[in-house]
């Protein structure tokens, strides 16, 4: 056990690509935590995924010991936490779980607007937060402008920023020095009641479920029998150990130090991110304020392409959330798309990975459909069912009203692309909140209904701005709104695949551009086949794919018989990749594309 | 007494029987054609014309007791044979089988000065059909096809094969680049004009493996038609010829009434035919097994084993509903259909027909089932519905 003020516990604030993994690398290799050869990029990134994408999914924790210029020797706990708005409260919680942060900002691209949210979370936490200009010795790196920045958006003292440059090492031991000097000791006391939150929790295929936590009061020993307060789960303690990033094994862990422990816990499920851990005899008065069960917010359906996949999806959707709490799924049955499941997330960029994971690990290839938000459902009876399916809205004459998710966007953008961005805003029923500048970038603040956010939102800000917006939201609650169920009829037959809640005024342009989707997207028929939009009985939009008028073999004589029915034969086995729609046979291919988010 | 129904085992009588040669040389190979064939410069009539009778007596061996309807001598380019080999490969096939008395004995022949020069000595070998490759009444286009004669060149020959044979059929090849409807219907009408009685109009088809074929790829062959267009390229072939009284009694060909290819009709109709010769393709029912035979498509592979005296062509029974699915495909490319009787006793129920009645694909005289104009047109696709239930 280490004395307190000999520890110090941070997190790294940073937009993506701004450096914060290189920086935890440079930390983690100058101070000596894993042998060289062991070093590799993104070391606390796991996932492949994570390492691909430069994000950071899941909480990583290593431990650090640092000999500081005052001659003692420290205990630094770095918590990396996911940097995305999905995981917003997973981040709350590892914020809740250290005393301070370093804000690491890019010197030639200034602040993002991901930035922004976290360093917000990280305020709302208490943190003392020590500004880091990365990427110093690039030609573009313009320190004083990003200080005045840092000053003038996010309101910090910017004046005794630590100027860095993670990749060559550059300032490394004074980012060190200030974690020791400006960053607070955690407080706690050693002799009250075992006191500890819960930050995180995994699948270790060996251990079993191992769960992170940070230990405010208390003692927690191996062997010791400790009680999760929300769930009320008892468990004994069978290892205890720290994350240099890999297990060391530890007897005890005390207040203001962070650890892992494994007690027989089957399913990550079983754990709850905020829960308070205690011993089950002794326990502490009150648990941890701020505790949150994780609700899924995006919801999508997921279907084998190849119908002899599904159990194999069953499987491997099984497994993943064994180790995601945060993720939902039930069984879905759809005509079009035939057995699959509708998941949720907590946003897309958790549906993004949650999908890559099951098609690159599990080996199988999905068609997702159109993301789709919760509905509240306000029924003429008074009661309120919250609607994850389109296809599954009740009756129109039992509803009193529909209401919609909403969020509040934080877009900051070069100035040459406001218009654009704006037009985009209030084009998906935005409602403008704030407008302001930071030197020639404009802070864009906006109320937009989540629908619209889900939809293709993220893909049209990247191609109006040129990828230079950065965005960022958080929910901010419901709101009633004139939101109607559009179908899609395929020669007169419903698709409910392709169903959608919509606004009632955006309906027509979205149902026209389905509907002219769809027309290149379908082969052609023997016979005309009519696609249409409608809303309840009403076409609000419809295009007419042509009757197939060619499709004969010119010649056809002794010699090519065998060939020519082999060709037959190989079609028809092309079509078994056809849905049926009545007489319409539509490749899967189409509903790939018809659903895909990028308009 | 009951009439026995006819048994499968002689299914092969509904088309006749005929023979089929192949001769396997060009002088240069065209970059739209993906038959078998090979240039080279030095062959050995003698020792081909010996090869094609053997083998012509092999297969007569095993399958006696026909009447031959029909010799073709195809490839390749078979006008490049002397009219030797020619004879000894009609010798040999009279030396087989009885022969029917309107023996119709087709050539294929390039419409050049050169092979002009030989029609005589065909008519002599036995030859009384020809069918030239004309392709082009467009000089650009012939270039363009790769064809080495020009229009005047093929004009000449024509009339030189219409002052030998009574019976003379050309090929063009349509929507081709650039190629307008109106442009067609020109080159159409002009075609009809010296018509005799028997014309063969394919539309240009980019076969895989073909030169064409890794042009298209590359980004060449530009001006192709579309569907769209091809369709109305084909519907105008079909009224201007209708209108000289050349109906289509197949999907790509026409013939005044009477006139109509003995020999391909065995093919539509599924009968029995012996495929001689390099890569030749045969169906021979034997010992009430209807069998696909085929023969080794390297000239010289073939030409070894049928001196050797060896069986060349590999043979592979047919299952009835691979026999079946022959007859209906093959069947509704004639004007005149296929009879449901003979696809049921073959054990085939085709799937989806009233549907394809009710769209106006398919028309319904008592069992007699054909295609309309329009399902002509999409006939692969109306086949892969007829066929959907089939394994």
């Amino acid at each position: 056990m280490t004395e307190l003020s000999r520890i110090r516990n941070f997190s790294i604030v940073a937009h993506i690509d701004h450096g914060k993994s290189t920086l935890a690398d440079r930390l983690i290799q100058l101070t000596g935590t894993v042998a060289a050869r062991d070093m590799k990029e993104q070391m606390l990134d796991a996932m492949d995924i994570e390492r691909e994408r430069g994000i950071t999914i899941k909480a990583n924790t290593v431990r650090i010991e640092y000999p500081a210029r005052d001659g003692q020797t420290y205990i630094l706990n770095l918590i990396d936490t996911p940097g995305h708005v999905d995981f917003a409260y997973e981040v709350s919680r590892s914020m809740r779980a250290v005393e301070g942060s370093l804000l690491v900002v890019d010197a030639s691209q200034g602040v993002e607007a991901q930035t922004l949210a976290n360093v917000y979370q990280a305020i709302d936490a208490d943190h003392e937060i020590v500004p880091v200009l990365n990427k110093i010795d690039l030609p573009a790196a313009d320190p004083e402008r990003v200080k005045a920045q840092i000053e003038d958006v996010i309101g910090l003292d910017a004046s005794e920023a630590v100027e860095i440059s993670a990749k060559s090492g550059l300032g490394i031991p004074e980012v060190l020095e200030a974690i020791v000097t400006r960053l607070p000791a955690p407080k706690g006391d050693r002799d009250a009641p075992l006191k500890a939150m819960l930050v995180d929790s995994w699948y270790d295929p060996y251990l079993g479920v191992v769960v992170l936590i940070r230990v405010m009061d208390g003692i927690i020993r191996k062997g010791d029998r400790i009680k999760m307060m929300q769930t009320g789960a008892v468990h004994g303690i069978d290892k205890l150990a720290v994350l240099k990033p890999q297990m060391v094994d530890t007897p005890e862990l005390g207040p203001g130090e962070i650890g892992i422990f494994t007690g027989s816990i089957k399913q990550v499920r079983d754990t709850r991110v905020g829960d308070t851990i205690t011993h089950e005899k002794k326990s502490c008065a009150a648990p941890l304020p701020g505790f949150k069960p994780s609700v899924p917010v995006v919801f999508c359906g997921l279907f084998p392409v190849d119908a002899n996949d599904f159990e194999g999806l069953r499987d491997a959707i099984e497994k993943l959330a064994l180790n995601d709490a945060s993720f939902t799924h039930e069984m879905e049955t759809s005509a079009a798309l035939g057995f699959g499941f509708r998941c949720g997330f907590l946003g897309l960029l958790h549906l993004e990975v949650i999908r890559d994971r099951l098609e690159r690990e599990y080996d199988l290839d999905l068609i997702t459909t159109a993301p789709s938000v919760v509905y509240d459902i306000h029924m003429r009876d008074g009661t309120v069912q919250q609607l994850h399916n389109p296809a599954d809205l009740p009756d129109l004459t039992y509803v009193e009203h529909v209401e919609e998710p909403r969020i509040k966007a934080t877009i900051l953008v070069p100035d040459d692309y406001l218009g654009d961005v704006l037009k985009l805003c209030q084009d998906r029923r935005g409602e403008q909140l704030e407008l302001t500048y930071a030197g020639s970038r404009a802070m864009v603040v906006y109320d937009l209904p989540l629908n619209e956010v889900v939809f293709d939102f993220y893909d049209r800000l990247k191609s109006v701005t040129k990828g230079y917006a950065s965005f960022d939201y958080q929910m901010i609650g419901y709101r009633e709104d004139n939101l109607v169920k559009m179908q899609i009829l395929v020669n007169d037959e419903p698709v409910d695949a392709l169903s959608m809640m919509v606004h009632r005024d955006r309906a027509e342009a979205r149902g026209r551009m389905m509907c002219e989707k769809l027309k290149d997207l379908i082969p052609r028929h023997m016979f005309k086949i009519p696609v249409q939009a409608a809303i309840g009985g009403r076409v609000i939009a419809r295009e007419t794919i042509a009757a197939l008028r060619k499709d004969v073999t010119a010649k056809c004589y002794g010699g090519d018989v065998t060939r020519k029915k082999k060709l037959l034969e190989k079609q028809k086995a092309g079509k078994k990749k056809m849905r049926q729609f009545g007489k319409v046979e539509i490749p899967q291919t189409a509903f790939i594309s018809a659903l895909k988010m990028d308009g | 007494m009951p009439v026995a129904a006819p048994e499968p085992v002689d299914d092969w009588r509904h088309g006749g029987f005929g023979v089929y040669l192949h001769w396997p040389f060009c002088q240069a190979k065209c970059p739209y054609c993906d038959f078998n064939s090979h240039v080279t410069a030095q062959i050995d009539q003698k020792r081909w014309a010996d090869a094609y009778r053997r083998d012509i007596a092999r297969v007569a061996a095993l399958v006696p007791d026909r009447i031959v309807r029909s010799i073709f001598i195809g490839g390749g380019t078979p006008s490049l044979m002397q009219p030797d080999t020619v004879a000894a490969v009609v010798d040999a096939v009279r030396g087989g089988w009885p022969t029917a008395n309107d023996l119709e004995v087709t050539l294929e022949a390039n419409p050049t000065s050169v092979e002009a020069g030989r029609f005589r000595g065909y008519r002599d070998a036995g030859v009384n059909r020809v069918s030239m490759g004309i392709q082009a009444l467009d000089d650009h286009a012939l270039r363009r096809l790769g064809r080495m004669h020009s229009v005047a060149e093929a004009r000449a020959a024509f009339d030189v094969a219409r002052a030998h044979f009574e019976r003379v059929s050309f090929d063009l090849i349509y929507a081709r680049q650039d190629q307008s409807a109106a442009e067609w219907k020109r080159e159409l009408h002009e075609a009809l004009s010296m018509a005799v009685d028997h014309l063969s109009l394919y539309q240009l088809t980019i076969e895989d493996g073909t030169p064409f074929a890794a042009r298209l790829a590359a980004g060449g062959l530009r001006g192709l038609p579309d569907q769209d267009l091809s369709a109305d390229l084909y519907e105008v072939t079909q009224e201007v010829c209708s209108a000289a009284g050349m109906d289509a009694y197949e999907v790509s060909n026409h013939a005044r009434p009477g006139a109509m290819s003995q020999h391909n009709l065995i093919y539509w109709r599924c009968g029995d035919w012996a495929g001689v010769g390099p890569g030749a393709h045969g169906r021979l029912t034997i010992a009430g097994e209807r069998c696909a035979t085929v023969a080794p498509s390297a000239p010289g592979a073939w030409l070894a084993r049928a001196e050797a005296g060896i069986d060349v062509d590999s043979s592979e029974p047919l299952a009835r509903p691979d026999a079946a699915a022959e007859v209906l495909m093959m069947g509704l490319r004639l004007s005149e259909g296929v009879d449901l009787r003979r696809l049921r006793t073959l054990g085939l129920e085709v799937a989806g027909l009233q549907e394809l009645v009710d769209d106006g694909l398919i028309a319904l005289d008592g069992s007699r089932m054909t295609a309309s104009a329009r399902g002509r047109l999409i006939l692969n696709s109306v086949l892969r519905r007829l066929l959907s239930d089939q394994p």
